[in-house]
């Protein structure tokens, strides 16, 4: 008799605890540069996604459940990124976010792979996704996509015939020096200088006067975000009055913030951009711009993005599956009209990669004006 | 040979204020014998303190004046009293340590109330160009070597010129004999952190600008400015001017005509040769021990 009350007793207390588990939050796990040379990558980062969770858990989270993040910092360096996806996926996570440095995600992703964990970064290096790991989402666009339309733009409508090449040493710049420099070969375009710099570079003077001496069409600038406005300013410093072309890195609005007048002029190609001519993207740059008190770069967007990446899956899936959750994001398209978290209309293909619309941005008086709006491939 | 002369005026104006951030190194050398590791910390925060007086509100001639006042209450007062004159009873050891600590505390602090992004910061010399002769060279660099210059001959005059700079010598000398003929060696002591604590704060004000405000700034100015320090002479304030303009030269120039991938090692290998050749610095004289 009294082990009959207490096998009940067991029975109903694991039936509690799992329906506690059923019903509590979904956690995800966040690895980001908040501090170091990528502290605006990260924080912009963080910031999406927190504005992301509050509008859903305000109302009522996904499929019933809240969402709950708990954020570890990378310091920008590789090394403890890995030490801090390790313990974050310790703690079994239902989706790993983070980080936004190539080289971070590159000796993270095999962590979450193994553990069957999806990934969704910030990374654009176009090795990432080439490797097949299936576990691996994008945020935004990665190399292999977005230089092709940054040569051809050179090539079309700045009819450069040589071009001084700045980028900076790491996964993140090799990748993307790369693949721009095979592109410049397919128009004839040369290398008028091939100069690499180092990530928290200060001083770029020497730099600058390679490029002078150099006297190219145009300048491809492929380095971080700090380090784009300390080049730009030494672009305009002294008088390089060429056109800059960038992608992405080169006109965020942290940039422009820190280089003032020195950015102007410059171009991009860039996949998010909180000017993009989109409803739905003014409406997320005004939310943030209040809870925040600033305008987020593409940063804030991915990491807003990556949220409604998970809620549209899930709610797809119907159910909470860490397991089942990667094989569902493949192959998804998920459209604004019916998730407006998602911005515009987005197809994720078998490797992780994304497809969406992209723009062309000019900085004009401070600010990016969207030159022409690149459609969806798909 | 056009662009040598680009990358001299350009090497020259960083390395004017690698100059002024050694000329610390060496000021404290010789009053105290301490080595303040968080002396590159010391020429971030003031760049900070000017952009908090400018969010209340104040103009940036106003930041100026009150961001050089406090570092000179911060910096140079707070350091003497509050953390230099109580640990340098137990040796130069447990101090040199206490600095670096301090250094991490500048700068968790700054990421805490500020922020770990970057900031802009304003420049004081216009932005444009001159021609001389017959070169484009930028206002910015001219202007941040010129009072680089114009400080370093003040602070060469205040030394050698005045009663002042005597007894001030005379204390990094020999503070026992110069407290035997009269000199008030602690108040000159003092003067040597003020001196020290508005030599950052100009640094600060003529680097930001460039590098940006950021928390982490000051590893890389602490760093070349204490290399600039061996490399011309650590009891030298000439030795140190000398080493930070050799510094920001051979830095630019290794950048354009060696490697700007190995730029970072040129210093550290001249470092190296300096030492093995002439371990007092360039213009540094020998310290012999008694025993």
């Amino acid at each position: 008799m009294r082990s009959g009350i207490f096998a009940g007793l067991l029975l109903a207390t694991v039936s509690a605890a799992a329906a506690f588990a059923q019903g509590g939050p979904i956690k995800l796990a966040n690895v980001a540069e908040l501090s170091g040379g990528g502290a605006t990558v990260g924080t912009n980062w963080k910031n999406g996604i927190d504005l992301a969770i509050e509008e859903i858990n305000a109302k009522g989270g996904v499929l019933g459940r809240k969402l709950e993040v708990t954020h570890a910092d990378s310091q920008s360096n590789p090394g403890v990124a890995r030490a801090q996806v390790q313990k974050a996926l310790d703690n079994e996570p239902y989706v790993l976010l983070g980080p936004g440095y190539s080289g971070s995600v590159k000796v993270t992703s095999p962590l979450a792979a193994e553990a069957g964990i999806a990934q969704i970064m910030g990374g654009e290096a176009a090795e990432l996704t080439q490797g097949g790991n299936k576990f691996l989402f994008r945020t935004s666009f990665g190399q292999q996509s977005s230089m092709p339309k940054v040569a051809k733009y050179i090539n079309d409508e700045l009819k450069a015939k040589s071009v001084a090449i700045v980028w900076v040493n790491n996964d993140f710049g090799k990748g993307g020096r790369d693949v721009i420099t095979k592109e410049f070969a397919k128009y004839s375009i040369k290398v008028a200088a091939d100069i690499s710099t180092e990530a928290g570079q200060a001083d770029f003077a020497a730099d600058v006067s390679k490029i002078k001496a150099a006297a190219p069409d145009a300048v491809f600038v492929y380095v971080n975000e700090e380090e784009s406005a300390r080049m730009l300013k030494e672009l305009k410093r002294q008088a390089i009055t060429v056109p800059l072309m960038g992608e992405t890195t080169l006109v965020g609005q942290k940039v422009v913030e820190l280089a003032g007048d020195a950015a102007n002029g410059a171009r991009g190609h860039v996949g998010l951009t909180t000017d993009a001519p989109v409803d739905l993207v003014k409406a997320f740059r005004e939310k943030f711009v209040k809870k925040y008190n600033y305008v987020p770069d593409h940063n804030g967007l991915k990491g807003y993005l990556a949220i409604y990446m998970i809620k549209a899956t899930t709610e797809k899936m119907g159910k909470v599956d860490a397991k089942a959750f990667a094989d569902n994001l493949h192959g998804l398209t998920i459209k604004a009209a019916s998730e407006p978290g998602i911005l515009m209309d987005v197809t994720f293909d078998e490797k992780g990669d994304i497809d969406r619309q992209g723009f062309l941005v000019e900085i004009v008086d401070g600010k990016q004006v969207v030159k022409q709006v690149l459609p969806k491939l798909n | 040979m056009s662009n040598l002369l680009d990358l001299l005026v350009a090497g020259l104006a960083t390395g004017a204020i690698y100059a002024l951030v050694a000329v610390g190194f060496t000021l404290l050398w010789q009053t105290s014998q301490t080595i303040n590791f968080a002396q590159g910390e010391f020429v971030m925060l003031p760049a900070f303190l000017m952009l908090a007086v400018m969010h209340v509100g104040a103009p940036f001639w106003l930041a100026i004046i009150l961001g050089i006042l406090l570092s000179l209450l911060l910096l140079g007062l707070g350091f003497k009293l509050l953390l230099v004159d109580p640990m340098l009873r137990h040796g130069v050891l447990p101090l040199a340590i206490a600095t670096m600590a301090l250094a991490i505390g500048m700068k968790e602090a700054v990421k805490q109330f500020f922020s770990a992004e970057a900031s802009p910061f304003p420049s004081i010399v216009p932005a444009g160009d001159v021609s001389i002769l017959g070169r484009v060279v930028s206002l910015q660099s001219l202007g941040v070597l010129a009072l680089a210059i114009a400080v370093v001959i003040g602070l060469t005059a205040l030394l050698n010129r005045t009663s002042i700079g005597h007894q001030m010598q005379a204390t990094a000398q020999n503070p026992t004999v110069a407290r035997i003929i009269g000199v008030p060696v602690e108040r000159m002591i003092l003067m040597t952190f003020l001196i020290n604590a508005f030599l950052v704060a100009l640094a600060s004000l003529l680097i930001t600008p460039i590098y940006l405000a950021k928390f982490s700034s000051g590893e890389v100015l602490g760093q070349a400015a204490f290399i600039a320090a061996i490399v011309g002479g650590f009891n030298q304030v000439r030795g140190a001017i000398a080493g930070g303009l050799l510094i920001g030269v051979v830095d630019n120039l290794a950048a354009a005509y060696v490697s700007t991938q190995y730029r970072a090692a040129v210093p550290l290998i001249l470092l190296i040769v300096i030492i093995l050749f002439r371990p007092q610095g360039l213009l540094g004289r020998p310290e012999e021990r008694t025993v």
